[in-house]
Protein backbone atom coordinates (compact mmCIF):
# COMPACT_ATOMS: atom_id res chain seq x y z
CA UNK A 1 0.00 0.00 0.00
CA UNK A 2 2.72 2.47 1.02
CA UNK A 3 4.06 1.50 -2.36
CA UNK A 4 1.07 2.87 -4.13
CA UNK A 5 0.38 5.48 -1.98
CA UNK A 6 4.26 6.82 -3.17
CA UNK A 7 4.52 6.13 -6.28
CA UNK A 8 0.75 5.56 -8.17
CA UNK A 9 -1.03 8.06 -5.48
CA UNK A 10 -4.47 8.85 -7.73
CA UNK A 11 -5.22 12.35 -6.14
CA UNK A 12 -1.87 13.56 -7.42
CA UNK A 13 -2.29 12.11 -10.56
CA UNK A 14 -5.34 13.78 -11.34
CA UNK A 15 -4.33 16.83 -9.93
CA UNK A 16 -0.71 17.32 -12.16
CA UNK A 17 -2.41 15.28 -15.58
CA UNK A 18 -3.03 18.40 -17.22
CA UNK A 19 0.17 19.79 -17.25
CA UNK A 20 1.46 16.48 -17.97
CA UNK A 21 -0.57 16.04 -20.67
CA UNK A 22 0.90 19.71 -22.17
CA UNK A 23 4.48 18.91 -21.13
CA UNK A 24 4.07 15.59 -23.65
CA UNK A 25 3.05 17.67 -26.29
CA UNK A 26 5.83 20.02 -25.81
CA UNK A 27 8.67 17.15 -25.68
CA UNK A 28 7.12 16.01 -28.61
CA UNK A 29 7.16 18.73 -30.85
CA UNK A 30 10.80 19.60 -29.74
CA UNK A 31 11.61 16.04 -30.48
CA UNK A 32 10.20 16.24 -33.77
CA UNK A 33 11.78 19.39 -34.62
CA UNK A 34 15.65 18.34 -33.07
CA UNK A 35 15.35 15.17 -35.10
CA UNK A 36 13.98 17.07 -38.18
CA UNK A 37 17.02 19.57 -38.40
CA UNK A 38 20.00 17.38 -37.02
CA UNK A 39 19.15 14.69 -39.28
CA UNK A 40 19.02 16.75 -42.20
CA UNK A 41 21.97 18.93 -41.26
CA UNK A 42 24.01 15.72 -40.50
CA UNK A 43 22.95 14.52 -43.98
CA UNK A 44 23.89 17.50 -46.21
CA UNK A 45 27.33 17.97 -43.87
CA UNK A 46 28.22 13.87 -45.08
CA UNK A 47 27.41 14.93 -48.85
CA UNK A 48 29.25 18.56 -48.47
CA UNK A 49 31.87 16.50 -47.12
CA UNK A 50 31.96 13.65 -49.74
CA UNK A 51 33.25 16.63 -52.35
CA UNK A 52 36.27 15.85 -51.02
CA UNK A 53 37.58 19.89 -50.75
CA UNK A 54 39.59 20.36 -47.64
CA UNK A 55 37.90 23.66 -47.17
CA UNK A 56 34.68 21.74 -46.55
CA UNK A 57 35.80 18.34 -45.16
CA UNK A 58 38.18 20.83 -42.23
CA UNK A 59 35.52 22.22 -40.63
CA UNK A 60 32.76 19.51 -41.12
CA UNK A 61 35.52 16.90 -38.76
CA UNK A 62 35.94 19.82 -36.87
CA UNK A 63 32.28 20.38 -35.84
CA UNK A 64 31.54 16.33 -35.63
CA UNK A 65 34.51 15.99 -33.40
CA UNK A 66 33.33 18.60 -30.86
CA UNK A 67 30.11 18.25 -31.23
CA UNK A 68 30.34 14.74 -30.11
CA UNK A 69 32.87 15.44 -27.56
CA UNK A 70 31.11 18.28 -25.75
CA UNK A 71 28.38 17.16 -22.92
CA UNK A 72 25.70 18.34 -24.57
CA UNK A 73 23.80 19.97 -21.10
CA UNK A 74 27.50 21.86 -21.10
CA UNK A 75 26.57 23.75 -24.32
CA UNK A 76 22.94 24.29 -23.43
CA UNK A 77 23.81 26.09 -20.37
CA UNK A 78 26.87 28.26 -21.78
CA UNK A 79 24.01 28.91 -24.94
CA UNK A 80 21.35 29.99 -22.24
CA UNK A 81 23.24 32.12 -19.61
CA UNK A 82 26.53 33.48 -21.45
CA UNK A 83 25.18 34.25 -25.25
CA UNK A 84 22.55 37.22 -23.38
CA UNK A 85 26.03 38.52 -22.13
CA UNK A 86 26.61 39.19 -25.97
CA UNK A 87 23.50 40.52 -26.26
CA UNK A 88 21.85 37.51 -27.92
CA UNK A 89 18.65 36.42 -25.78
CA UNK A 90 17.47 32.84 -27.02
CA UNK A 91 14.54 31.19 -25.15
CA UNK A 92 15.03 27.58 -23.58
CA UNK A 93 13.15 26.00 -25.89
CA UNK A 94 15.22 27.91 -28.96
CA UNK A 95 18.36 27.12 -26.86
CA UNK A 96 17.10 23.35 -26.55
CA UNK A 97 16.54 23.20 -30.14
CA UNK A 98 19.91 24.35 -31.73
CA UNK A 99 21.91 22.28 -29.19
CA UNK A 100 20.35 19.29 -29.33
CA UNK A 101 19.64 19.58 -33.78
CA UNK A 102 23.59 20.35 -33.46
CA UNK A 103 24.81 17.34 -31.19
CA UNK A 104 22.74 14.98 -33.47
CA UNK A 105 23.79 16.68 -36.59
CA UNK A 106 27.31 16.19 -35.38
CA UNK A 107 26.58 12.49 -34.61
CA UNK A 108 24.49 12.15 -37.78
CA UNK A 109 27.55 13.45 -40.24
CA UNK A 110 29.23 10.85 -38.89
CA UNK A 111 27.40 8.35 -39.40
CA UNK A 112 26.45 8.82 -42.63
CA UNK A 113 30.06 9.68 -43.79
CA UNK A 114 30.96 5.83 -42.15
CA UNK A 115 28.28 4.56 -44.49
CA UNK A 116 29.21 6.60 -47.54
CA UNK A 117 32.51 5.13 -46.97
CA UNK A 118 31.57 1.64 -46.74
CA UNK A 119 29.82 1.91 -50.49
CA UNK A 120 32.48 -0.11 -52.86
CA UNK A 121 33.91 2.08 -55.25
CA UNK A 122 32.39 -0.14 -57.85
CA UNK A 123 28.98 1.61 -57.05
CA UNK A 124 30.45 4.45 -58.04
CA UNK A 125 32.35 3.72 -60.81
CA UNK A 126 29.03 1.79 -62.32
CA UNK A 127 27.18 5.36 -61.80
CA UNK A 128 29.39 7.07 -63.41
CA UNK A 129 30.32 5.21 -66.52
CA UNK A 130 26.28 5.10 -67.36
CA UNK A 131 26.62 8.99 -67.61
CA UNK A 132 25.20 9.91 -64.37
CA UNK A 133 27.28 12.51 -62.46
CA UNK A 134 28.69 13.11 -59.09
CA UNK A 135 25.23 14.33 -57.10
CA UNK A 136 23.40 11.84 -59.24
CA UNK A 137 25.67 8.92 -58.29
CA UNK A 138 25.74 10.21 -54.83
CA UNK A 139 22.24 10.35 -54.48
CA UNK A 140 20.41 7.80 -56.11
CA UNK A 141 22.78 5.08 -55.76
CA UNK A 142 25.97 5.51 -53.15
CA UNK A 143 23.14 7.78 -50.41
CA UNK A 144 20.74 5.35 -50.73
CA UNK A 145 23.12 2.27 -49.66
CA UNK A 146 24.60 4.92 -47.15
CA UNK A 147 21.71 5.28 -45.28
CA UNK A 148 20.51 1.61 -45.22
CA UNK A 149 23.66 0.95 -43.62
CA UNK A 150 23.42 3.93 -40.93
CA UNK A 151 20.06 3.16 -40.15
CA UNK A 152 20.39 1.28 -36.40
CA UNK A 153 23.23 3.24 -35.33
CA UNK A 154 20.85 6.33 -36.68
CA UNK A 155 18.07 5.47 -34.77
CA UNK A 156 20.07 4.32 -31.45
CA UNK A 157 21.27 8.34 -31.53
CA UNK A 158 18.01 9.81 -32.48
CA UNK A 159 16.71 8.31 -29.53
CA UNK A 160 19.28 9.34 -27.10
CA UNK A 161 18.81 12.72 -28.10
CA UNK A 162 15.29 13.05 -28.25
CA UNK A 163 15.17 11.94 -24.34
CA UNK A 164 17.84 14.96 -23.81
CA UNK A 165 15.24 16.95 -24.32
CA UNK A 166 14.51 16.15 -20.77
CA UNK A 167 18.06 18.49 -19.98
CA UNK A 168 15.31 21.37 -20.71
CA UNK A 169 14.59 21.32 -17.37
CA UNK A 170 17.46 23.14 -15.90
CA UNK A 171 16.43 25.83 -18.52
CA UNK A 172 12.93 25.87 -17.80
CA UNK A 173 11.58 24.55 -20.82
CA UNK A 174 8.28 23.11 -19.54
CA UNK A 175 8.44 19.83 -20.89
CA UNK A 176 7.76 16.14 -19.09
CA UNK A 177 10.44 15.68 -16.59
CA UNK A 178 10.47 19.63 -15.34
CA UNK A 179 6.73 19.98 -15.25
CA UNK A 180 6.66 16.71 -13.31
CA UNK A 181 9.51 17.51 -11.17
CA UNK A 182 8.54 20.87 -10.04
CA UNK A 183 5.15 18.68 -9.28
CA UNK A 184 6.58 16.37 -7.29
CA UNK A 185 8.36 19.20 -5.01
CA UNK A 186 4.71 20.92 -4.47
CA UNK A 187 2.74 17.76 -3.78
CA UNK A 188 5.57 16.35 -2.38
CA UNK A 189 4.85 13.30 -3.59
CA UNK A 190 6.88 11.17 -6.33
CA UNK A 191 3.77 10.19 -8.28
CA UNK A 192 4.34 13.07 -10.75
CA UNK A 193 7.94 11.37 -11.48
CA UNK A 194 6.05 7.97 -12.07
CA UNK A 195 3.74 9.73 -14.38
CA UNK A 196 7.11 11.14 -15.84
CA UNK A 197 8.78 7.75 -16.43
CA UNK A 198 5.36 6.14 -18.31
CA UNK A 199 5.02 9.43 -20.45
CA UNK A 200 8.41 8.68 -21.65
CA UNK A 201 7.95 5.33 -21.96
CA UNK A 202 4.67 5.61 -23.89
CA UNK A 203 6.63 8.13 -26.25
CA UNK A 204 9.99 6.28 -26.55
CA UNK A 205 8.33 2.46 -26.57
CA UNK A 206 6.87 2.71 -29.76
CA UNK A 207 9.42 4.76 -31.10
CA UNK A 208 11.87 2.07 -30.71
CA UNK A 209 9.41 -0.61 -32.24
CA UNK A 210 8.82 1.49 -35.19
CA UNK A 211 12.25 2.18 -35.62
CA UNK A 212 12.36 -2.12 -36.13
CA UNK A 213 9.75 -1.80 -39.00
CA UNK A 214 11.93 0.71 -40.45
CA UNK A 215 15.31 -1.17 -40.56
CA UNK A 216 13.04 -4.06 -41.71
CA UNK A 217 11.94 -1.92 -44.26
CA UNK A 218 15.14 -0.84 -45.97
CA UNK A 219 17.00 -4.05 -45.57
CA UNK A 220 17.76 -5.67 -48.60
CA UNK A 221 20.33 -8.74 -49.09
CA UNK A 222 23.22 -8.16 -50.11
CA UNK B 1 32.52 -13.83 -89.72
CA UNK B 2 32.84 -9.87 -90.15
CA UNK B 3 35.65 -8.71 -92.59
CA UNK B 4 38.45 -7.47 -91.12
CA UNK B 5 37.70 -3.27 -91.34
CA UNK B 6 38.39 -1.33 -94.51
CA UNK B 7 41.57 1.17 -94.14
CA UNK B 8 39.79 4.11 -95.26
CA UNK B 9 37.07 3.54 -92.75
CA UNK B 10 36.57 5.84 -89.57
CA UNK B 11 37.42 3.29 -86.39
CA UNK B 12 34.53 3.29 -83.61
CA UNK B 13 37.30 3.82 -80.83
CA UNK B 14 40.67 5.16 -81.82
CA UNK B 15 43.32 5.63 -79.16
CA UNK B 16 46.33 7.53 -79.95
CA UNK B 17 49.83 7.32 -77.75
CA UNK B 18 48.17 6.81 -74.68
CA UNK B 19 49.82 7.25 -71.10
CA UNK B 20 49.22 6.40 -67.88
CA UNK B 21 51.96 6.99 -64.73
CA UNK B 22 50.72 6.28 -61.20
CA UNK B 23 53.37 8.26 -59.81
CA UNK B 24 56.56 6.95 -60.52
CA UNK B 25 55.21 3.68 -62.07
CA UNK B 26 54.59 3.93 -65.67
CA UNK B 27 51.47 1.65 -66.37
CA UNK B 28 50.48 2.66 -70.28
CA UNK B 29 53.76 3.57 -72.51
CA UNK B 30 52.36 5.04 -76.00
CA UNK B 31 49.36 2.66 -76.85
CA UNK B 32 47.94 2.91 -80.29
CA UNK B 33 44.53 0.88 -80.64
CA UNK B 34 42.12 1.29 -83.20
CA UNK B 35 39.06 -0.49 -83.22
CA UNK B 36 36.35 -0.39 -86.33
CA UNK B 37 32.96 -0.37 -86.05
CA UNK B 38 31.48 -3.77 -85.86
CA UNK B 39 34.98 -5.11 -84.53
CA UNK B 40 35.62 -7.54 -81.92
CA UNK B 41 39.16 -6.48 -80.03
CA UNK B 42 40.14 -9.16 -77.96
CA UNK B 43 43.15 -7.97 -75.45
CA UNK B 44 44.89 -10.13 -73.99
CA UNK B 45 48.20 -10.54 -71.32
CA UNK B 46 49.72 -11.13 -68.18
CA UNK B 47 48.36 -9.68 -65.15
CA UNK B 48 49.60 -5.96 -64.51
CA UNK B 49 50.53 -5.82 -68.18
CA UNK B 50 47.80 -2.02 -67.89
CA UNK B 51 45.33 -3.95 -70.41
CA UNK B 52 42.49 -3.21 -67.28
CA UNK B 53 44.00 0.41 -67.27
CA UNK B 54 43.51 1.07 -70.93
CA UNK B 55 40.35 -0.03 -70.71
CA UNK B 56 38.92 2.11 -67.92
CA UNK B 57 41.13 5.35 -69.72
CA UNK B 58 38.43 4.65 -72.57
CA UNK B 59 35.98 5.98 -70.68
CA UNK B 60 37.80 8.33 -68.07
CA UNK B 61 37.56 6.33 -64.80
CA UNK B 62 40.98 6.23 -64.95
CA UNK B 63 42.43 9.65 -66.12
CA UNK B 64 44.82 9.04 -69.07
CA UNK B 65 49.03 10.85 -68.41
CA UNK B 66 49.03 11.95 -72.22
CA UNK B 67 47.00 10.72 -75.32
CA UNK B 68 43.54 11.28 -76.70
CA UNK B 69 40.99 8.94 -77.00
CA UNK B 70 38.47 9.33 -80.05
CA UNK B 71 34.87 8.04 -80.16
CA UNK B 72 33.78 8.01 -83.59
CA UNK B 73 35.70 10.78 -84.15
CA UNK B 74 34.59 13.18 -80.88
CA UNK B 75 37.43 13.61 -78.44
CA UNK B 76 37.03 12.08 -75.17
CA UNK B 77 39.72 12.80 -73.46
CA UNK B 78 38.88 16.56 -74.42
CA UNK B 79 35.27 16.49 -72.02
CA UNK B 80 34.69 17.93 -68.71
CA UNK B 81 32.32 17.80 -66.56
CA UNK B 82 28.46 17.21 -68.21
CA UNK B 83 30.01 16.97 -71.85
CA UNK B 84 32.24 13.66 -70.24
CA UNK B 85 28.85 11.98 -68.42
CA UNK B 86 27.10 12.78 -72.41
CA UNK B 87 30.01 11.19 -74.03
CA UNK B 88 30.01 8.34 -71.24
CA UNK B 89 26.76 7.18 -72.02
CA UNK B 90 27.96 6.41 -75.97
CA UNK B 91 30.44 3.77 -73.91
CA UNK B 92 29.02 0.72 -72.66
CA UNK B 93 31.07 -0.81 -69.65
CA UNK B 94 30.99 -4.53 -68.18
CA UNK B 95 32.82 -4.22 -64.85
CA UNK B 96 34.29 -7.94 -63.55
CA UNK B 97 32.78 -7.39 -60.22
CA UNK B 98 29.27 -6.74 -61.71
CA UNK B 99 28.48 -3.61 -59.70
CA UNK B 100 24.48 -3.93 -59.73
CA UNK B 101 22.62 -1.57 -57.53
CA UNK B 102 21.93 -3.75 -54.01
CA UNK B 103 19.21 -1.15 -53.22
CA UNK B 104 17.23 -1.46 -56.84
CA UNK B 105 15.67 -4.61 -58.56
CA UNK B 106 16.62 -5.84 -61.62
CA UNK B 107 14.32 -3.42 -63.64
CA UNK B 108 15.42 -0.33 -61.52
CA UNK B 109 19.55 -1.03 -62.06
CA UNK B 110 18.71 -1.17 -65.99
CA UNK B 111 16.28 1.82 -66.21
CA UNK B 112 18.36 4.18 -63.84
CA UNK B 113 20.42 5.81 -65.82
CA UNK B 114 18.21 5.64 -68.91
CA UNK B 115 15.56 8.32 -66.78
CA UNK B 116 18.51 9.99 -65.36
CA UNK B 117 21.05 10.21 -67.59
CA UNK B 118 19.44 9.70 -70.84
CA UNK B 119 16.67 11.51 -69.99
CA UNK B 120 13.88 9.01 -71.21
CA UNK B 121 10.50 9.46 -70.29
CA UNK B 122 9.85 6.44 -67.73
CA UNK B 123 7.43 4.33 -69.79
CA UNK B 124 9.52 4.47 -72.58
CA UNK B 125 12.71 3.40 -70.16
CA UNK B 126 10.76 0.43 -69.01
CA UNK B 127 10.13 -1.09 -72.59
CA UNK B 128 13.42 -0.94 -73.39
CA UNK B 129 14.62 -2.17 -70.37
CA UNK B 130 12.56 -5.16 -70.37
CA UNK B 131 13.41 -5.22 -74.28
CA UNK B 132 17.62 -5.32 -73.13
CA UNK B 133 16.38 -8.03 -70.04
CA UNK B 134 14.70 -10.67 -73.27
CA UNK B 135 17.99 -10.22 -75.14
CA UNK B 136 19.97 -11.43 -72.44
CA UNK B 137 17.42 -13.84 -71.07
CA UNK B 138 16.61 -12.54 -68.18
CA UNK B 139 13.35 -10.89 -68.73
CA UNK B 140 11.54 -13.21 -65.98
CA UNK B 141 13.99 -12.26 -63.28
CA UNK B 142 12.95 -7.89 -64.30
CA UNK B 143 11.05 -8.12 -60.05
CA UNK B 144 14.29 -9.91 -58.95
CA UNK B 145 16.59 -7.94 -56.64
CA UNK B 146 20.71 -8.71 -58.05
CA UNK B 147 21.08 -10.64 -55.11
CA UNK B 148 18.66 -13.24 -55.41
CA UNK B 149 20.76 -13.64 -58.97
CA UNK B 150 23.71 -16.11 -59.79
CA UNK B 151 26.99 -14.14 -60.72
CA UNK B 152 26.18 -15.21 -64.30
CA UNK B 153 22.67 -13.85 -64.52
CA UNK B 154 23.62 -10.53 -62.37
CA UNK B 155 27.08 -9.84 -64.93
CA UNK B 156 24.18 -10.48 -67.71
CA UNK B 157 21.80 -7.53 -66.25
CA UNK B 158 24.70 -5.38 -66.23
CA UNK B 159 25.17 -6.32 -69.91
CA UNK B 160 21.36 -5.44 -70.16
CA UNK B 161 22.23 -2.42 -67.96
CA UNK B 162 25.05 -1.01 -70.30
CA UNK B 163 23.03 -1.44 -73.64
CA UNK B 164 19.73 0.12 -72.84
CA UNK B 165 21.70 3.12 -73.40
CA UNK B 166 22.27 2.86 -76.97
CA UNK B 167 26.17 3.34 -76.50
CA UNK B 168 28.23 2.97 -79.75
CA UNK B 169 31.02 0.46 -78.30
CA UNK B 170 31.11 -1.70 -75.14
CA UNK B 171 33.67 -2.40 -73.34
CA UNK B 172 34.49 -5.53 -71.22
CA UNK B 173 36.88 -5.89 -68.31
CA UNK B 174 37.06 -9.34 -67.44
CA UNK B 175 33.42 -10.24 -67.47
CA UNK B 176 34.05 -13.72 -66.55
CA UNK B 177 36.96 -13.48 -64.05
CA UNK B 178 34.51 -13.43 -61.40
CA UNK B 179 32.20 -16.39 -62.63
CA UNK B 180 31.59 -20.09 -61.34
CA UNK B 181 33.17 -21.91 -64.50
CA UNK B 182 29.49 -23.02 -65.24
CA UNK B 183 28.18 -19.58 -65.47
CA UNK B 184 30.60 -18.40 -68.18
CA UNK B 185 28.71 -19.83 -70.84
CA UNK B 186 25.72 -17.87 -70.39
CA UNK B 187 27.70 -14.54 -70.47
CA UNK B 188 29.65 -15.41 -73.72
CA UNK B 189 26.71 -16.20 -75.14
CA UNK B 190 25.45 -12.72 -74.92
CA UNK B 191 29.05 -11.37 -75.82
CA UNK B 192 28.67 -13.21 -79.35
CA UNK B 193 25.43 -12.33 -79.73
CA UNK B 194 25.76 -8.56 -79.70
CA UNK B 195 29.13 -9.63 -81.91
CA UNK B 196 26.68 -10.93 -84.49
CA UNK B 197 24.77 -8.32 -84.20
CA UNK B 198 27.70 -5.65 -84.82
CA UNK B 199 28.03 -3.98 -81.71
CA UNK B 200 31.83 -2.70 -81.53
CA UNK B 201 33.14 -4.52 -78.78
CA UNK B 202 36.51 -3.72 -77.03
CA UNK B 203 37.53 -6.76 -74.50
CA UNK B 204 39.46 -7.37 -71.88
CA UNK B 205 39.42 -11.33 -70.95
CA UNK B 206 41.31 -14.32 -69.85
CA UNK B 207 39.00 -16.25 -72.06
CA UNK B 208 41.46 -17.65 -74.74
CA UNK B 209 39.07 -19.96 -76.25
CA UNK B 210 36.30 -17.14 -76.84
CA UNK B 211 38.95 -15.33 -78.46
CA UNK B 212 39.96 -17.87 -80.62
CA UNK B 213 36.51 -18.58 -81.95
CA UNK B 214 34.70 -14.84 -81.73
CA UNK B 215 37.51 -12.14 -82.04
CA UNK B 216 38.07 -10.14 -85.10
CA UNK B 217 41.50 -9.20 -83.88
CA UNK B 218 43.50 -9.81 -80.51
CA UNK B 219 46.00 -7.60 -79.20
CA UNK B 220 49.00 -8.72 -76.76
CA UNK B 221 49.83 -6.29 -74.29
CA UNK B 222 52.91 -7.02 -71.69
CA UNK B 223 54.87 -3.98 -69.70
CA UNK B 224 52.15 -1.28 -70.70
CA UNK B 225 52.94 -1.49 -74.75
CA UNK B 226 50.90 -3.62 -77.47
CA UNK B 227 53.57 -6.17 -77.90
CA UNK B 228 52.01 -7.69 -80.87
CA UNK B 229 48.47 -7.52 -82.71
CA UNK B 230 46.88 -9.91 -85.42
CA UNK B 231 43.90 -12.00 -86.05
CA UNK B 232 43.35 -14.67 -83.11
CA UNK B 233 45.04 -17.39 -85.97
CA UNK B 234 47.90 -15.35 -86.50
CA UNK B 235 47.90 -14.73 -82.68
CA UNK B 236 47.42 -18.23 -81.14
CA UNK B 237 48.42 -20.32 -83.84
CA UNK B 238 51.88 -18.37 -84.81
CA UNK B 239 52.79 -15.98 -82.38
CA UNK B 240 55.74 -14.10 -83.39
CA UNK B 241 57.33 -12.53 -79.90
CA UNK B 242 58.87 -14.56 -77.49
CA UNK B 243 56.83 -12.72 -74.76
CA UNK B 244 53.84 -13.73 -76.38
CA UNK B 245 54.98 -17.41 -77.17
CA UNK B 246 55.63 -17.44 -73.35
CA UNK B 247 52.23 -16.03 -72.05
CA UNK B 248 50.55 -18.59 -74.33
CA UNK B 249 52.72 -21.10 -73.02
CA UNK B 250 52.14 -20.76 -69.38
CA UNK B 251 48.42 -19.71 -69.95
CA UNK B 252 47.98 -23.50 -71.97
CA UNK B 253 49.79 -25.02 -68.87
CA UNK B 254 47.65 -23.24 -66.07
CA UNK B 255 44.12 -24.69 -68.32
CA UNK B 256 46.00 -28.08 -67.74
Amino acid sequence: MRFLETFFNGAVMAKYLPDLLSAIVTTLWLSAVILVLGLSLGLALACLRSLGRWYLTLPIVAFADIGRALPPLVVILICYFGLPGLGISLSGPMVLILVLAAVLAAFAEEIFWAGLTAVPKGQWEAGRATGLGFARTLFEIALPQAIRMGIPPLVNRALAITKMTALGSVIGVKEILSVSSSAQSFSGSATPLTMAALAYLAIFLPAVLLSRLLERRYSWAV
Amino acid sequence: MTAPAPVHQRPMLEINRLEKRFGETEVLKSIDLRVAPGELVFVIGPSGSGKSTMLRCCNRLEEPSSGTILLDGEHVTDCRGAALDRMRLKIGMVFQGFHLYPHKSVLGNVMLAQIRALKRPKAEAKARAMEMLEHVGLAHKADAMPAELSGGQQQRVAIARALALDPKVMLFDEPTSALDPELVGSVLKVMRQLRDEGMTMLVVSHEMGFAREAADRVVFMDGGVVVEAGPPGAIFGNPQSDRLKSFLARVSKAAE
